[in-house]
């Protein structure tokens, strides 16, 4: 196929995944906001959102503070964040339609509906209300997109471009979430401090939607060092790393057998994969979680480069 | 006098073609129309059926009205009128590759050279270039309007880049999802396999040296052009690559798409950009939308374009008005379609008359199209005519002039009930090695705005499915279905 088209299905799923993770992250900011519970750390649920999405220093060039009002406007609405969901939206609505001869037409309608239902819901006059459907109807987008991509997509090089755009996003954002509490994760002290830590791993799990499936898992309380564990190394977490990297790879390695020709990318997404699967939780805490997982960020985002260098120029 | 109807004829009852319909739009509720033809535009926009207005940043993308009332013509209007088309495209063909060679028509008197030589679309790199069995315009579209149910007349021929054939496909898409049981009651021409002809074509033009599986692609200006939902859209029919110009290279004299599994080579573009756009090496050199390199490739004979680089010489207004006589000038026959009359206002005698008669004419730029640039005079106020004359005195040369001619009207849904609106049809006419290919139909495009003539989506136009039925027996009883919801209301 050509480069640039599979250039553009790489990024209309990183950027469908990047709406609907960010939708998850409001979703569970605004309930937060709910609690009556003070952070001990000072930071607040809101601009915990921000700095899960990347964005805390652009978003402190246009904010002074991180209230409900200005996150929202900023992550869900505005045009002067390269990332809120307007503009995920926007620009992978712009990569179907350069794609559209990739997409099934059920995909493309999905795409399609969605950015002309959502174009028209804006910041100032939200209620509580107008803003948790518009979440729900961006997640139900992400949802259905993803639906119609495996149920009405041929099983070829435009798939695997699609699926690698979709993994490599949601590690990157599992990790960045993660990282949010990593710094306070003491693995001398594997129970929750206050409440208020509580409701903010909770928080994490949460924007993931992992919160459930934790408890199905481990049938145990909130124990940071199990949640680190779930969100990096349990292969059945569909949102954990490792999960991510074997689909990184799976599809990597499609493409090559289609393709007959092995490059950089499949050797370097098998070594992370490996690296993931040969790490255990006290060899995370050896490490730092902190460190292991600002690491892991950056190998993701060379990771994305190396396919563009091959498949994408 | 009011202007002939497809349906009523000039008022004498409704014409065995239009039966159907007319039992149809009888039995019809109101009240259901308009909640059809509100659920045929919201099909239209989730679809994505849409197009650009230039110069329109509100509306970015609009979709072009579409009319649920379908255009009928019968299978022998349709047969005239195929032997006129294909009669046509052949001289334009023929034309072409005489303007670009020998010159023949030329050195008879047939044509002034200056108009084909000096003519802002005459190509001099096309001079001497041998092309695939000698076709120049792979896709034509042939703008036809009728005043009474006798002639066909060509208004303009497209022998460019002409779009408007996904309309065609969508309408009758469309269509037949809402009013199936019209569909069952007549047998209706498919069009459906037109992107198969249309590769069938391109294929069979494919240069010598191409492999004998040739690739062809289709190559869009990008997302921004008003046209670009078709060219996905046809694209996607035709199983061909979508590329713009940032896609392909030449490398030692042939073209290379740029794909995931590294360079593979091109061997026909069906191309939807202008000529100026194509290379910037030869044409415009501030285009990036275009491939460096392209003409050499195509001057190689390493690709075919199609349709090919300096068609423009043979579909502007001046030309036009020798059609008939390039007809009879290759062909030997008489043309079946006929011309609408034409003053050529680089004539002194022409232009005197225009000017005396501009209130009455419609006046168009010789290099005009898209219904820009034209003046309707019975629908113009005194200053426009004013400064539309000044600019006819100023360069004549540019303009041509025609009656105002009474398009034939349909019926046409328009918001408070069925009212007769001025049509027009562009058929899409294939040019192969092998023959000529027509579907039967074509795009119907429909002034919305009571009493308007200017047809074109950027003006307010909107379209029809295009009907080719079986010839009506004269005097038969009124169709089936109008009988049947007779006696349902009556019982």
């Amino acid at each position: 196929m050509l480069s640039r088209h599979a250039d553009s299905l790489y990024w209309l799923a990183r950027y469908v995944e990047r709406a609907e993770n960010t939708a998850r992250l409001l979703e569970a900011a605004t309930r937060l906001s709910a609690t009556p519970i003070t952070a001990e750390d000072g930071r607040n649920e809101w601009e915990m959102a921000v700095d899960g999405t990347g964005t805390l220093d652009l978003f402190h060039e246009q904010h002074a503070e991180a209230t409900q009002r200005t996150v929202v406007d900023f992550l869900a609405f505005s045009h002067a964040n390269p990332s809120s969901i307007r503009n995920c939206l926007d620009i992978a609505r712009a990569n179907a339609r350069s794609v559209r001869t990739a997409l099934t037409m059920d995909m493309w309608e999905t795409i399609n509906s969605g950015w002309m239902e959502t174009r028209g819901v804006n910041s100032p006059s939200l209620t509580r209300q107008e803003l948790s459907d518009f979440l729900s109807r961006v997640k139900e987008l992400s949802l259905r997109f993803d639906g119609s991509a495996y149920r009405t997509m041929l099983r070829n090089d435009a798939y695997y471009f699609l699926r690698l755009g979709t993994f490599i996003e949601r590690a990157d954002f599992t990790a960045r979430v993660l990282a949010l509490k990593a710094d306070v994760l003491d693995p001398n002290r594997p129970s929750i401090g206050g409440s208020s830590d509580y409701f903010q791993w909770s928080w994490i799990l949460r924007s993931v939607s992992a919160l459930t499936s934790y408890h199905w898992v481990y049938r145990d309380n909130l124990k940071p060092n199990l949640v680190a564990e779930f969100l990096i190394l349990k292969a059945e977490m569909p949102r954990s790393l490792v999960s991510c990297y074997e689909n990184v790879t799976l599809n990597l390695d499609s493409l090559s057998r289609d393709y007959g020709r092995q490059g950089a990318s499949q050797r370097k997404a098998r070594m992370l994969l490996s690296q993931l699967q040969d790490t255990t939780l006290p060899g995370l805490f050896a490490i730092g979680l902190k460190d292991f997982l600002e690491r892991f960020i950056l190998d993701n985002a060379s990771l994305g480069n190396t396919i563009a260098e091959q498949y994408l120029g | 006098m009011p202007a002939f109807d497809e349906m009523n004829g000039f008022g004498q009852g409704v014409r065995p073609a239009y039966r159907t319909i007319q039992a149809w739009l009888d039995s019809s509720d109101p009240e259901n129309l308009r909640r059809l033809q509100k659920e045929a535009e919201f099909l239209f926009r989730r679809i994505g059926i849409t197009f650009a207005v230039y110069g329109d940043a509100e509306a970015e993308e609009r979709i072009i009205p579409f009319d649920i009332v379908p255009r009928v013509l019968t299978g022998s209007e349709w047969s005239t009128l195929s032997k006129g088309l294909t009669q046509r495209v052949t001289a334009l063909n023929r034309f072409l590759a005489d303007v670009y060679g020998a010159g023949e028509v030329i050195r008879a008197g047939v044509v002034p050279a200056d108009l084909v030589y000096q003519n802002p679309a005459f190509r001099p790199e096309m001079v001497g270039l041998k092309l695939p069995h000698d076709v120049y315009v792979q896709i034509a579209g042939i703008d036809i309007i009728r005043t009474d149910d006798k002639d066909f007349y060509v208004l303009e021929d497209n022998a460019r880049t002409p779009s408007g054939v996904s309309y065609m496909l969508e309408n009758r898409d469309v269509q037949m999802r809402l009013f199936p049981d019209l569909f069952a009651e007549t047998r209706i021409q498919p069009v459906d396999n037109y992107p198969d002809e249309l590769l069938a074509s391109l294929r069979s033009l494919a240069p010598a040296s191409a492999p004998a599986e040739p690739t062809v692609v289709l190559m869009t200006p990008g997302p921004l052009n008003s046209a670009y939902y078709e060219h996905s859209f046809l694209a996607d029919k035709l199983g061909v690559e979508l590329v713009e110009g940032r896609d392909l290279f030449v490398l030692d004299g042939v073209v290379y798409m740029r794909t995931t599994r590294g360079p593979k080579r091109v061997d026909v573009i069906y191309r939807r950009i202008d000529d100026d756009f194509l290379d910037p090496m030869v044409f415009r050199p501030d285009s990036v939308l275009g491939i460096p390199g392209l003409i050499s490739a195509y001057r190689a004979g390493n690709v075919t374009l199609a349709n090919a680089v300096g068609t423009g010489v043979a579909d502007d207004k001046a030309i036009y008005t020798y059609m008939p006589d390039i007809v009879r000038f290759y062909l030997g026959e008489e043309p079946i379609l006929k011309n609408v009359p034409t003053w050529r206002c680089r004539e002194p005698d022409s232009l005197r008359y225009v000017l005396d008669h501009l209130p009455e004419l419609v006046v168009k730029e010789v290099q005009g199209s898209g219904g820009y640039g034209m003046l309707v005079g019975p629908k113009s106020t005194r200053e426009q005519i004013d400064s539309f004359r000044a600019k006819l005195i100023a360069d004549p040369d540019g303009f041509i002039a025609q009656p105002t001619l009474a398009l034939s009207t349909s019926p046409t849904f328009v918001g408070d009930g069925i009212a007769p609106r001025h049509i027009d049809l562009r058929p899409f006419v294939l040019t192969g090695a092998d023959k000529v290919r027509i579907v039967p139909g074509g795009l119907t495009r429909v002034a919305l705005k009571e009493g308007s003539l200017v047809v074109n989506s950027s003006q307010g136009g909107g379209t029809k499915d295009t009907w080719i039925i079986e010839d009506p027996a004269e005097g038969t009883p009124p169709a089936a279905g109008q009988a049947q919801s007779q006696s349902q209301a009556g019982g």
